[in-house]
């Protein structure tokens, strides 16, 4: 698979404070991923590094097949990090225009950006106008100016109303939707989980997991169930193997497997055995259940 | 190059502050020209600032550089403010994430100094020339292009200074610290100056030593005029003083001050690289 980056052994301290320790992980082209971690895990600390504006410690990172220096690659990459940053004297197209320029990419593209953030009609008021989930989705468009190899978002919705948290999801979704390799940083974990194939999760700038988020915890998921019959239900379960912990919360029974087990068999084998269920819900944990685990599991 | 300068320009151009403040640059470097009106006819005493000479080629390069180099200040705030806002906003980082490398970063206010540097005296030598085609009292063309180094000076002192502003505007981060910096140190040299000429009369040791300093090495390049005047002069002898000096640029005046140009934008750009943003 085609690699769009690299890191070996990054390492970034602060004075007495090791920000990112010992680092490693390739991001791989057409996947979306999703770097986690609480604040202060070092998620825009790495993302500074490999973005030029923060200097490694120790340990190297390479663009792409690693023979293209970091700011000509740059130049492929869209990227905001942190609060949108431009030129308040400027209008929304012009400072488009100026990173046009900087990328050395063609001017057509700014009107058809404006309008995938719905921005077209305040192209021409001055960037302090904007408030300030405006200047997030401009920066969105900044970033999507070259059409990127790799689209990387930090924190995007934070501080964002819940209009705008929204408007910019379904914007992000979009654009993995059109197969642009994403990586996402967010302690917002319903946001990466909606959109995220792989994670990275880091704790205190150390890596505690990479790899696909549904192998993230090896469970099988679990059922949600309501039935008339409760007591049978229940002693069903017990007296099944394939099921481990099982948990009841007034009449909803949270029952967990130990092994797969499709909705559909498991409906039947009941039916069978004379137990109709009134609410049948399979899941599996959510990314947010399964990152506090993660993150506690490693205090 | 010509993107840097390109991406540098359209970065000035939309700041109306920097706008204005090029603008009122520019009109008050053709105000010089308005010393040719000032005429006093107080009763008896006829005093027309244009016949005294001043505008006599040779001389009006000499004279003409000296003044507009007094202006300097006005362009000054916008390199310091176009380095320093780009902290302020963090388009700084911004720029360095779109592609830009840092010490294209760098390069692209280098190249804007440069370029308001040499607008800069392909001005004053327009005014200068036409000015002096008007009141000049010699219009042999060996006599116009006579002493053009005066112009040379004048681009590397205007040079040199920038570059301390945008090194100050890169170190300081924000506007008026880095101009009151600028005027800090200013004095400093200055008052230290004074003290050890003060207590070494008799000697060049204070100039000997001062002319490596930044702001006496720029103001060497361009000396005070007035004392070349003829009618100035005639005064002197009146009053037994014997006015005439150096008053020429030397080839190690321009050195040492291309070499702090030289040293301001490499710690630019040293600065930028070991900071994390």
């Amino acid at each position: 698979m085609e690699s769009i980056l690299t890191i070996k052994n990054l390492t970034k301290k602060f004075g007495y404070l090791t920000a990112v320790k010992d680092l490693s992980f390739t991001i791989n082209k057409g996947n979306v991923y999703g770097l986690l971690g609480p604040n202060g895990s070092g998620k825009s600390t790495t993302l500074g590094v490999v973005l030029n504006v923060v200097n490694k410690t120790s340990g190297s990172f390479h663009w792409f097949n690693g023979n293209i220096t970091t700011h000509n690659a740059l130049k492929k990459v869209g990227a905001i990090i942190e609060r949108p940053n431009f030129y308040p004297y400027m209008t929304g197209s012009q400072n488009l225009k100026l990173v046009c320029k900087i990328k050395g990419v063609n001017y057509n593209k700014i009107d058809e950006k404006l309008d995938v953030v719905g921005l077209l009609e305040r192209k021409n008021s001055k960037f302090k106008t904007y408030s300030l989930g405006m200047k997030q989705r401009l920066a969105i468009a900044s970033a999507l100016l070259n059409d990127p190899e790799i689209l990387i978002l930090d924190e995007p919705t934070n501080g964002l109303d819940p209009q705008g948290i929204h408007q910019i999801r379904e914007i992000i979704k979009q654009i993995a939707a059109k197969g642009t390799t994403i990586l996402l940083a967010s302690h917002l974990l319903d946001e990466v989980e909606k959109v995220c194939t792989h994670v990275v999760v880091l704790r205190k700038g150390v890596k505690l997991y990479s790899g696909r988020v549904d192998e993230m915890i090896s469970s099988h998921g679990f059922f949600e169930l309501k039935c008339k019959k409760h007591e049978e239900l229940i002693s069903f379960l017990k007296n099944n193997t394939s099921f481990g912990n099982i948990k009841t919360k007034g009449d909803l029974i949270t029952a967990f497997l130990n092994e797969p087990l499709s909705s559909e068999d498991f409906n039947k084998l009941l039916f069978d055995k004379g137990i109709i269920l009134t609410h049948l819900v399979q899941r599996k944990e959510s990314l947010e259940e399964q990152f506090l685990q993660l993150t506690d599991h490693n205090k | 190059m010509l993107r840097l300068l390109d991406i540098e320009y359209y970065k000035l151009i939309h700041n109306k502050a920097s706008r204005v403040l090029v603008l009122i640059y520019f009109i008050l470097l053709s105000l010089i020209s308005l010393f040719a009106t000032i005429k006093f006819n107080i009763g008896p005493i006829k005093f027309h600032l244009a016949e005294l000479g001043i505008f006599n080629f040779p001389y009006i390069w000499h004279f003409n550089t000296f003044v507009a180099a007094q202006l300097k200040f006005f362009l000054l705030l916008v390199i310091v403010s176009m380095v320093a806002n780009e902290y302020s906003n963090k388009t700084i980082k911004q720029n360095l994430i779109d592609g830009l490398s840092k010490k294209e970063f760098i390069l692209s206010k280098f190249y804007a100094v440069i370029a308001l540097s040499l607008i800069s005296t392909l001005f004053v030598f327009v005014v200068s020339l036409i000015l002096g085609l008007i009141y000049s009292s010699y219009n042999e063309l060996s006599i116009i292009f006579l002493d053009l180094e005066y112009l040379v000076a004048f681009f590397v002192k205007l040079l040199g200074f920038f570059s301390f502003g945008l090194f100050l505007g890169m170190l300081i981060k924000r506007s008026a610290f880095a101009v009151a910096t600028m005027i800090v140190l200013f004095s400093v040299e200055f008052i230290s100056y004074l003290v050890v000429s003060g207590y070494n009369k008799g000697t060049d040791l204070a100039d000997t030593i001062y002319q490596f300093l930044p702001f006496k090495s720029m103001w060497n390049l361009i000396d005070e005029p007035g004392s070349r005047l003829s009618a100035v002069k005639e005064v002197a002898a009146q009053v037994g003083e014997d006015l005439s000096y150096d008053y020429a640029v030397h080839w190690y005046e321009i050195v040492i001050v291309l070499g702090w140009t030289a040293l301001f934008v490499f710690l630019s750009y040293r600065l930028l690289k070991k900071r994390d943003l």
